[in-house]
């Protein structure tokens, strides 16, 4: 298709031109780094009065890369916002009357915004593991160590997700406000709830960010049904729904 | 050049566009005029592929508009809501827009000088005025330097600075050979600018004309007649083969001929006449009577809900 290069180099210009959305990732990478170097720091300072067995069971990577929960959020935001801002004044009306061919235009946007959001996760999950493991001096890891490098880069994938299911279902909500309403209550709230309550848990557990937020651990703590991988799958599952969801509702809906 | 065929669009139980057929043809303004609410943004917004016609269809330069490898470059549109994006620069906005139909930086320089945006190009179109949004919406239509241009309203809250500059830049598209095609719900500001008139009212083609025949058919004038006796009146000019009307007051109005001959008549007969005046009435008169109807229609229509 010889129009998706100049496709996306428009929505690189979206995205580049509103504070909103560029900052969201600039954001997203200090949020993350300095939460992970910043509270491994502070361990690698306080673990001598850390418990016999904490210390034991101690796993640099596990600790570190737990800290990207609160990056995440701003990937949520960030996801909302790239589609989110097409539906403030008026702007796709604009974008559709430039692009009337729906399925290119939502391909070159999703790909764009999908894109972006993998390179500064994978981006801040290695710099964060890197600053967090220097952080923690002599407690610290090394990526060579079994099932580190894995987990890093797809803590990466998984954060890349969170970004473009919240695109999808920004698609689908077609106002940012509302997307925003919907996912951060879902992930935060909702998701964790349902992945931790006896007799819903199982099914819990399937949930996009339940399923997908394993691949963070080397030792994930608790019993799943679903290992990491298979776990980064079925978020993918997801992540395809809500992309054709997104999809089928600018496709019927009038602009 | 735009094609509307049979175009119809129901939301739910309403049709708010009713099999409209016309066209918009090169080197000429072609005026769409309708009250407000009568389905003129409804159909710009088909005819630019946004809205989906549940009938008809639109062919701009023989394809349908969503077969357009660079739409920009065929039609250029300013709709009523601004579609800019609050938190963006007006540069930032015309870029993005070129560069999804491959238009290069030096047009979007070019538009920027076109329409006077100048010195306001890096502030956010949030911050803009009226006028200045209104601009902007014009160079947006301008990027791709199309043949056809929809504007819908565009004087809409302007100035008078600002309603003469559309004004003369959509005289001056036309003159160029450009199909330009301008909604308003004001006859008088058609008039002013429109070569063609499209009319319609409740969703439907009420007249599709040009305007010297529109101001024949529609404005007619009358002589107005005030006598002490106007049914005598009336049976003189009946007589004579002149047609009349009664007006407001015991007067009547009378096809247009010369006054004298009126005269004439009445003093051939020993009638006096108080009055005897040559009236003209206003286009926007004649547009109302026109759409009279489809707009008492709908007031009945929304009383009865």
């Amino acid at each position: 298709m010889t129009t998706f290069p100049r496709l996306a180099a428009a929505e690189l210009t979206k995205i580049r031109t509103l504070r909103s959305t560029a900052w969201t990732l600039v954001l997203a990478f200090v949020i993350t780094v300095a939460f992970g170097v910043g509270v491994s720091f502070y361990l690698s300072t306080t673990f001598d009065r850390l418990g016999a067995e904490s210390r034991a069971t101690f796993d640099p990577s596990d600790f570190a890369m737990s800290m990207v929960e609160y990056g995440q959020l701003v990937l949520v935001v960030f996801g909302v916002l790239v589609v989110g801002s097409e539906y403030r004044g008026g702007t796709i009306r604009a974008a559709l009357a430039a692009v009337p061919r729906r399925s290119e235009f939502y391909r070159a946007k999703m790909f764009v915004g999908g894109a972006l959001a993998f390179a500064v996760s994978e981006l801040t999950v290695f710099v964060m593991y890197f600053g967090s493991q220097a952080a923690l001096g002599s407690h610290g890891g090394a990526i060579t160590d079994p099932g580190v490098f894995g987990a890093v880069f797809g803590t990466g994938l998984y954060l890349t997700m969170i970004a473009v299911i919240s695109m999808g279902v920004t698609a689908m909500l077609r106002s940012p406000a509302v997307a925003i309403g919907t996912l951060i209550p879902f992930f935060f709230m909702v998701s964790n709830i349902l992945g931790h309550v006896p007799g819903v848990r199982v099914v819990g557990q399937f949930l996009p960010d339940q399923a997908g937020n394993q691949i963070i651990f080397r030792h994930y703590p608790t019993g799943s049904v679903l290992g990491p991988w298979t776990g980064l799958l079925v978020m993918a599952a997801w992540t395809a729904l809500a992309l054709a969801g997104g999809y089928l509702v600018l496709r019927s809906r009038d602009a | 050049m735009i094609e509307v065929r049979n175009l119809t669009k129901r939301y739910g139980p309403t049709l708010a566009v009713d099999d409209l057929t016309f066209t918009v043809a090169p080197g000429r303004v072609t005026g769409f005029l309708g009250p407000n609410g009568a389905g003129k943004s409804t159909t710009m917004r088909m005819m630019l592929g946004l809205d989906v016609p549940a009938a008809g269809d639109v062919l701009v330069d023989g394809k349908p508009y969503h077969a357009l490898r660079e739409p920009l470059r065929h039609v250029g549109a300013l709709l009523e809501a601004k579609a800019v994006h609050p938190g963006r620069s007006a540069r930032n906005h015309l870029l993005w827009l070129a560069q999804t139909n491959g238009i290069g930086r030096a047009r979007v320089r070019e538009v920027i000088d076109l329409v006077g945006l100048g010195g306001a190009v890096d502030r956010r179109a949030g911050e803009f005025s009226l006028g200045m949004g209104q601009r902007l919406g014009i160079a947006a239509a301008l990027l791709g330097d199309p043949a056809v241009l929809l504007l819908d309203e565009p004087v809409n809250g302007l100035d008078p600075e600002g309603i003469r500059w559309i004004r003369t830049l959509m005289r001056d598209l036309a003159a160029e050979g450009r199909a330009v095609f301008v909604s308003s719900h004001l006859m008088s500001e058609m008039a002013l600018t429109a070569d063609h008139l499209v009319v319609i009212g409740r969703g439907r083609l009420l007249a599709d004309t040009d305007m010297a025949g529109f101001i024949r058919r529609n404005a007619r004038s009358h002589v107005l007649v005030r006598t002490p006796d106007p049914a005598r009146m009336l049976a003189l000019l009946t007589a004579a083969g002149i047609g009349a009307v009664a007006g407001p007051d015991d007067t009547l109005e009378v096809d247009e001929v010369e006054p004298a001959r009126i005269g004439a008549l009445a003093a051939a007969d020993g009638l006096a006449v108080d009055e005897l005046s040559p009236r003209t009435a206003s286009l926007e008169e004649a547009f109302m009577r026109l759409t009279a109807d489809s707009v008492e229609f709908r007031a009945a229509d929304g009383a009865g809900r």
